[in-house]
């Protein structure tokens, strides 16, 4: 059976997107990409630092992979349109991850200037990807508005926690009809897993691969976790029951029945 | 005369072009992307445009990010 993501016209087998952020260096975020057979791949917009390396991480992006830009960074509307628009110029295409976020401690986003930016960037013919907090409303709003999917956070952004959300998000994706993504917090293999079987369309992982002691593996690990998680969702996960239920036939016992 | 590059003010040349600065930074082009007073500039034009005073340059290109 093949299964895939269509999103814009491009089919996503690899339903494990992921971020490129604080790798320790572009050659081994590169194999980590290439070891998870990563198909949609995040990167930001920063001010130039002329004394830096120099190093085009687009080079390290395996030349398969649809980019993702994330206007991380932006604190409004604006600023996040801004940076689609630079991303959009310097030739990274038009899928764009809005970000917007105001809030330092938790890096909780502004769902409403997340909105803004959707609205306006929509309608400039971006693919857009709004990073949000858990919300049916103004989920169903993105949608509406045009938002290629939505990626509601399992939990604050490199926290490693895992999907602390699990029942908002499950409400958003029985109820809003474009894909749900799940991006942040998810800190191990089993919670992207979680994820994928309660049915999320993909979910987007960046720390819990980069900071670990071994990101390639780490990103493999990852994969076949996502697939895992898919499979199940597409097979039928049972209903749990309270009392048990014998695996085994319940006749034809080696004992005298009496 | 004096520019503002990325947010830090910089002694530049009178009649200095967008890709003068560039050259003079030792930034490749590839990837870059620039603003000129909030607007975006492709790079066939950056040749052509005469910085003045007070000019605010941005110069931006892609990071590792989530």
């Amino acid at each position: 059976m093949e299964d895939f993501l269509e999103i814009a016209g491009r089919k996503i087998q690899n339903r494990l997107f992921i971020g490129t952020g604080k790798f320790s260096g572009y050659a081994i975020m590169k194999q980590a990409l290439e070891a998870a057979k990563a198909e949609v791949v995040t990167v930001a917009l920063r001010r130039v630092d002329p004394d830096s390396k120099n190093e085009n991480i687009m080079d390290f992006v395996p030349e398969s992979c649809q980019v993702m830009i994330n206007t991380s960074g932006a604190r409004n509307a604006d600023e996040a349109i801004r940076i689609a628009r630079l991303a959009k110029a310097a030739g990274a295409g038009n899928w764009i991850k809005i970000e917007v976020i105001r809030d330092n401690k938790y890096l909780l986003p502004d769902n409403l200037e997340t909105l803004k930016a959707v609205e306006v960037l929509v309608k400039e013919n971006f693919v857009v990807f709004p990073y949000m907090s858990p919300d049916l409303s103004t989920g169903r709003r993105m949608a509406e508005a045009g938002a290629a999917a939505v990626m509601p956070l399992g939990s604050p952004i490199g926290s490693n926690r895992g999907v602390k959300t699990r029942e908002l998000i499950e409400i958003m994706i029985n109820e809003i009809n474009i894909p749900i993504i799940v991006d942040a917090g998810l800190g191990r293999p089993s919670e992207a897993c979680e994820c994928m079987e309660l049915g999320s369309a993909a979910v987007l992982v960046n720390t819990a691969i980069a900071v670990s002691n071994d990101p390639i593996k780490m990103a493999q690990a990852f994969s076949e976790s996502v697939y895992a998680g898919r499979i199940a969702y597409l097979s039928g996960i049972p209903a749990a029951e309270k009392t048990a239920s014998a695996s085994s036939p319940l006749t034809g016992f080696l004992r005298e029945e009496k | 005369m004096k520019i503002t590059i990325n947010g830090k003010s910089e002694e530049i040349n009178i009649k200095s072009t967008l890709g003068e600065i560039i050259i003079k930074k030792g930034l490749c082009a590839n990837n870059l992307v620039l603003e000129h007073n909030a607007n975006i500039v492709s790079k066939e034009k950056w040749k052509d445009i005469i910085l003045m005073e007070n000019d605010i340059i941005e110069i931006v290109s892609f990071v590792g990010g989530g």
